[in-house]
Parts: C-alpha cells; sequence; structure tokens
C-alpha cells in the first residue's frame, strides 16, 4: 500500500478524527454508547454507508449535474441506510429496537455527507472507498472507546460479560450511576478531546 | 466539468435513472428480508412468553416449536370477559388504543395509558398433559419515561403470580431498568394479587417488603417512580377495567 | 385539552430532543457560540419542526404505514396488505429538504425581513438531525395529526431553549480560564453534560 493511500485510510482515526477535530456526526455517537455491542453494530453500520455511499458517488461524479447534486447524494445515501435497517431488523431483532431511530439517523450523519460532498465528488472511486472507511473507523474509534468506558464502569461488563461483579449480583462493584445515563457520554467525549489535544497539541483551538 | 451536461433532458434523465437504480435496491432488500423480519419479531414475542410460563429453559434452542406445542392465545372481550374471534398474531394493543372504535378511555386512568383497547389477547400455556398450567396476561403502563410493556404469568387460580417479565421499556439503566433484573424477577413467584376480599394488593414496598408479605415485593431501589409505576399497572390491569371480568368469567367457566 | 399539553410539556423539558437524545448536536455545538445567532437558528428550527412533523405524519399515515393503502387499492385479505413503512426514511428526507427549500422561497418572496435574519440557517436545517429525529419519533410514537403539531413545535422550542442557554454560557465562558487541550469543542462538550444533568431533575414530572 502507497503511503498516500495508506494516509487516507488511517488519517481520520487521530489527525484529522471527524468526531474529534471536525465536529461531525455526533448525534448518534453520543445516544448509542451505553454498550460495546450497540457501538460497534453502530460503527459497522456507519462504515458500510459512508464507504459505499463514497464509492457510488465518485463513480458517477463526473455525469451528476451540479445542480440535483445534493439530493442526488441524499438519494444514494438514504437508500443505503434503509437496506442497512432492513438487514439489521432481519438479522438482529433486538439490537435494531435498542438502536431504535439511531440507525435511520445516519441519513443526517454529516459525516457520510461531509465526505461525499469534500471528498467523493473529486477523487476516483478507489481512494474514495477507502475514505470512507478510514472515516467511518474514525467514528467508530470514539464510538468504542466512549462505549468501553461506559460499559465497563458503568455496567461492569464488555460485550455483555462480566467484568466487574456488580454488587446488585452478589459482586463487589458499585456501578458508576453517572456512566449509565447516556449524557455522560458528553463528559467522556469531552475528556478523551481533551487527551487527544495533549497528545497533539497542534489540534488545540484558538480564541 | 464540462457544460453540457446542465441540459434539461439530461438532468432529469440523469435524477430518473438515480431513482430507479436505488428503488430497485431498496425494494429488493426490503421484500426479500421480510419474512426473516416477521419471523424475528414473533420469535422475540414468543420467547417472553414462554419466559412468563417458565417454560424458557426447557424449550432451549427451540422456540418456536415450544411455543406452538403449548401455548394457545385467545383473544377477549375485556369489559364483558368472553372470547371473542380475532387476529391473534397481528394484534397491537397500542394500535387499538388509536382507534376511538377499537378502544375507551378508562375512568380511572391509574396505569396512565390514555386510552385501552376493547380486546386483548391472553395466553393458555399448558403441559404434555394438555391442562392448562399457566395463563399469561401482557401489561402495559407508565414508568418514569414512557410506558412500560410486558407479560405477567400467573398460576391457573389466576391469583397465584408465577412471574412479571417485562418487554419494553424506557427506564433509567442501573435505576428503573433493573425491572429486568433477575434479582428482581425471582421475588415475584408466589404473590398473591388478589386478597381473600378481591381487591388487588399486589405492589411494590418501598424499603423492602417483610419476609411474609403476599402480596409485596422489595421496590426497586432508587427508581421510586419506576416502581409507582408497576404498582399502579397491576392495579388497573387486574381492577374492573382491566382483567377482572375476564377473570371473574374465567373462573366460573373455564376456557370455552 | 391536558393531554396536549402533557405533551408540549413533556417535549420541551422531560424529553428534550437536544439534551436527552442528543439530536441536532452538530449545529448544536457549532451555532452555539453567540446568542443573537442561537436565537435566529432556534427560530428556524421551530417553524421547520411544527411544519415538517405533522406533514410528514400526514403522509406516513395516509400512505406508507401497514395497511394504509388497502382502502385505497380495495384489498381485504390481510396477507395482502401493503407495508410501505421501509419507505419512510428516504420520503421523510425528501418531505423535510423539499420544506425548507419552499420556505425558503416563501420567505424571500413575501417576508423579505424574516429572510434576512433566517435565511442563512435554512440551509442547514435539511440536514439538521434533531428535524429528521423528531419525525422519527413521532412515528414510532405513533401519534395523531394534532399530537404530532404540538409535538413538532414542543421538540423545536425545547431544541431552540437549550441551544440560546448554551450559547449564553459560552459567551459567559470566555472570561473564564479553560485549560489550553479543553478550549473550544472539549469544555462546550462538558458544559453540554452538565445542562443535560440539570434537564434529567425534569424527568418524571407527571401532568
Amino acid at each position: 500500500m502507497s503511503s498516500d493511500t495508506k494516509k487516507v485510510l488511517t488519517g481520520p482515526i487521530v489527525d484529522n478524527n471527524p468526531i474529534a477535530l471536525q465536529v461531525l456526526g455526533i448525534c448518534s455517537a453520543l445516544a448509542v454508547t451505553s454498550s460495546m455491542a450497540n457501538a460497534l453494530v453502530m460503527t459497522l453500520a456507519v462504515v458500510f454507508v459512508t464507504a459505499f455511499s463514497n464509492l457510488f458517488i465518485s463513480i458517477i461524479r463526473n455525469q451528476i449535474p451540479s445542480s440535483v447534486r445534493i439530493i442526488v447524494q441524499m438519494a444514494i445515501i438514504a437508500s443505503l441506510v434503509i437496506v442497512v435497517d432492513q438487514v439489521l431488523k432481519a438479522f438482529s431483532y433486538q439490537l435494531s429496537k435498542e438502536l431504535a431511530v439511531f440507525v435511520g439517523l445516519i441519513i443526517t450523519n454529516c459525516i457520510v455527507m461531509g465526505r461525499a460532498e469534500a471528498f467523493a465528488m473529486k477523487e476516483k472511486p478507489g481512494v474514495s472507498f477507502l475514505d470512507g472507511i478510514g472515516n467511518g473507523l474514525g467514528y467508530g474509534a470514539i464510538l468504542m472507546a466512549v462505549a468501553f468506558i461506559r460499559e465497563l464502569f458503568g455496567f461492569g461488563t464488555l460485550f455483555n460479560v462480566e467484568i466487574l461483579p456488580l454488587v446488585q449480583n452478589g459482586g463487589w462493584y458499585q456501578g458508576n450511576g453517572l456512566l449509565v445515563l447516556p449524557f455522560s457520554s458528553f463528559f467522556v467525549i469531552g475528556l478523551i478531546i481533551w487527551a487527544i489535544r495533549q497528545w497533539k497539541p497542534e489540534q488545540v483551538e484558538k480564541d | 466539468m464540462s457544460s453540457n451536461k446542465e441540459t434539461f433532458g439530461k438532468t432529469v434523465g440523469f435524477v430518473l435513472a438515480v431513482c430507479i437504480v436505488c428503488a430497485l435496491l431498496v425494494s429488493f432488500s426490503a421484500v426479500q428480508l421480510k419474512p426473516l423480519q416477521q419471523a424475528n419479531k414473533l420469535l422475540d414475542q414468543q420467547t417472553k412468553i414462554l419466559e412468563a410460563s417458565g417454560l424458557l429453559e426447557k424449550a432451549g434452542n427451540e422456540i418456536v416449536k415450544t411455543y406452538n406445542q403449548f401455548v394457545e392465545a385467545r383473544m377477549i372481550d375485556l369489559d364483558s370477559g368472553d372470547f371473542v374471534e380475532g387476529d391473534v398474531i397481528n394484534f397491537d394493543e397500542r394500535r387499538n388504543s388509536r382507534d376511538v372504535a377499537l378502544s375507551i378511555k378508562p375512568k380511572q386512568d391509574l396505569a396512565g395509558i390514555n386510552r385501552r383497547s376493547n380486546t386483548a389477547v391472553v395466553y393458555f400455556v399448558k403441559n404434555e398433559a394438555g391442562t392448562i398450567e399457566t395463563i399469561v396476561l401482557p401489561i402495559i403502563g407508565a414508568g418514569l419515561w414512557d410506558l412500560m410493556s410486558g407479560y405477567i404469568g400467573l398460576e391457573a387460580d389466576l391469583n397465584t403470580v408465577k412471574s412479571v417479565i417485562y418487554s419494553d421499556h424506557k427506564e433509567t439503566p442501573g435505576l428503573g431498568a433493573e425491572v429486568l433484573n433477575p434479582r428482581w424477577k425471582a421475588l415475584w413467584p408466589g404473590k398473591k394479587i388478589y386478597n381473600d376480599a378481591g381487591e388487588v394488593k399486589a405492589r411494590l414496598v418501598k424499603g423492602g417488603a417483610k419476609a411474609d408479605d403476599l402480596h409485596g415485593v422489595d421496590a426497586l431501589s432508587g427508581a421510586t417512580l419506576t416502581s409507582n409505576g408497576v404498582t399502579n399497572t397491576l392495579q388497573f390491569w387486574f381492577g374492573e377495567e382491566g382483567y377482572a371480568s375476564f377473570i371473574a368469567k374465567y373462573r366460573a367457566e373455564g376456557v370455552k | 385539552m391536558e393531554h396536549y399539553i402533557a405533551i408540549l410539556v413533556k417535549a420541551i423539558f422531560i424529553e428534550n430532543i437536544a439534551l436527552m437524545f442528543f439530536l441536532g448536536m452538530c449545529t448544536f455545538l457549532a451555532v452555539s457560540k453567540k446568542v443573537d445567532t442561537a436565537i435566529g437558528l432556534g427560530v428556524a428550527v421551530i417553524v421547520v419542526l411544527g411544519l415538517a412533523v405533522p406533514m410528514n405524519q400526514i403522509i406516513y399515515q395516509a400512505i406508507l404505514a401497514p395497511g394504509a393503502l388497502d382502502a385505497v387499492l380495495g384489498i381485504t385479505d390481510p396477507n395482502e396488505s401493503i407495508d410501505l413503512s421501509f419507505l419512510s426514511f428516504i420520503t421523510f428526507i425528501g418531505v423535510i429538504a423539499a420544506l425548507v427549500q419552499i420556505l425558503e422561497m416563501v420567505l424571500d418572496k413575501y417576508f423579505p425581513a424574516l429572510y434576512q435574519a433566517l435565511g442563512i440557517f435554512l440551509p442547514l436545517i435539511t440536514v439538521n438531525c434533531a428535524i429528521f429525529g423528531a419525525v422519527s419519533f413521532m412515528v414510532a410514537k405513533n401519534l395523531t395529526l394534532g399530537e404530532s403539531v404540538v409535538y413538532g413545535i414542543g421538540s423545536g422550542i425545547g431544541w431552540a431553549l437549550a441551544l440560546v442557554l448554551l450559547a449564553g454560557l459560552r459567551e459567559k465562558m470566555k472570561y473564564s480560564d479553560v485549560p489550553e487541550g479543553l478550549k473550544g469543542l472539549g469544555i462546550t462538550f462538558i458544559t453540554a453534560g452538565l445542562m443535560a444533568f440539570g434537564f434529567l431533575s425534569f424527568g418524571g414530572i407527571s401532568l
């Protein structure tokens, strides 16, 4: 793999993370992070949608009339999301119940639209596809990190496997009541951003 | 970016082409996956009903087979308590309660459901010999955030509780969501819904129920409003506007 | 009447779509630097939600809902009943985009003053997941037309309220000594988390 291609794929994970740096797509990032399983499924869904919408849009990029550009992108993205939603409902009813409206919200996830407009409209299909995967993974990295903290310290489990036995179930660990609440992800993401910026000071915002 | 691609005809043609491709993709996936989705939904419901009747462990991986073998679903009219004909598989309490013709506004809306469907589906669970061992009744009522729905399994006397299983809720994780905790669910078996005078006495007791309390179960700690919701839901569904007429009729006449 | 007030209060405070469901976060964080702009965007969101939710309700109940077309097409056998609900995502996003576009044109032509104030925010709103989210919740909650009007306006007010409050806090925050790496995005996340914490205390209010 040439270094350019590699950069397209790995850049969005830390250096140019869509959530931490570009403030994109955080709606669903906050709401589905109560468990690792939910976060993983959401990540896969977003990677799939971003990668394929980038691919398809890039293939037809020279044919799209610019006056209907946005709506064409929207139609492609929405179709892909419907497919994801249908597949999820068919193969994992339980998960689709928990993720509920948030799967649909991938349509309005700014990462997908943002990459289609900023990258896929200009670049070749192959590299656009990788860019989609990279950005999806960058989103997933934050999602999984937040879910890891919340599930482990809030519920004492990872992927529903008990790690720290809870007092309620006869163990010794008193679950952190704040972390089980959905909005604790605000704090966790805030702190993750802080950590990333300590590590890479060039990302600090100027007043 | 050449200018000739902006003609009107070409734009319309392009949009149409995209629409057709997208439509094919979406319809294909929807039609292909539909049977699987329906089966999944049914399976989820059947799993909960088996859990409420205590057959889940025995069923193992054969949920559908066990369900079909032992469970019989019947539709009842809540006001008269009579059995009625109806589509028990596609029945949806909340959809009926939207329809003025199919539902009533309860005089005392303890459960906070606004409207109640006129009919309900109840599940008779038999043993190998064919005698009814458990009767599973669906319940729904307001918790802290939203309506919680689930099933309550009763022994054949329609008074002794076997299980209380919630299937859908949006309660706070770690507090109200503990309605799903196996330790809390294990407190229910053996409790009585009614006292000797026929009043609904089953309730959650804040601070813990006494060991000899026939009707009380420990409230969920830190979740007073969810606990009140559970108590009110039971009060409503086993009262006059809930299953009371069905229970009276069933005790007198049995299954017809 | 009581019922409608209950829905309104619930949508504004208890189920605040910004702080309890984290919808519209991208714009929520990006446009909350100044109170003036926050008010402008807030009003625009209230208007669009107040129109989009009932409009999608009509379309959903008349065409997409399972069995909705049966009466029109004369289908009586429940096994042949038509269920178009899988098309809801793509329909909603199309309706929202069209609605915003039309609103923009109407404002431009008849209310130029209002267009001056709100115009720049309208394009932002199409991809604001608060709109799409509220429409999805309308379907999940199975609201009637009357309820959906109240719910749309209520959730719009709730979102606008949260946005203006956050903008007020951020204006004051200019004078506080925030650690380097936490400046900007990081501290905004944490502030929003604390606000959500406050809103949590509305939970359980029943009317």
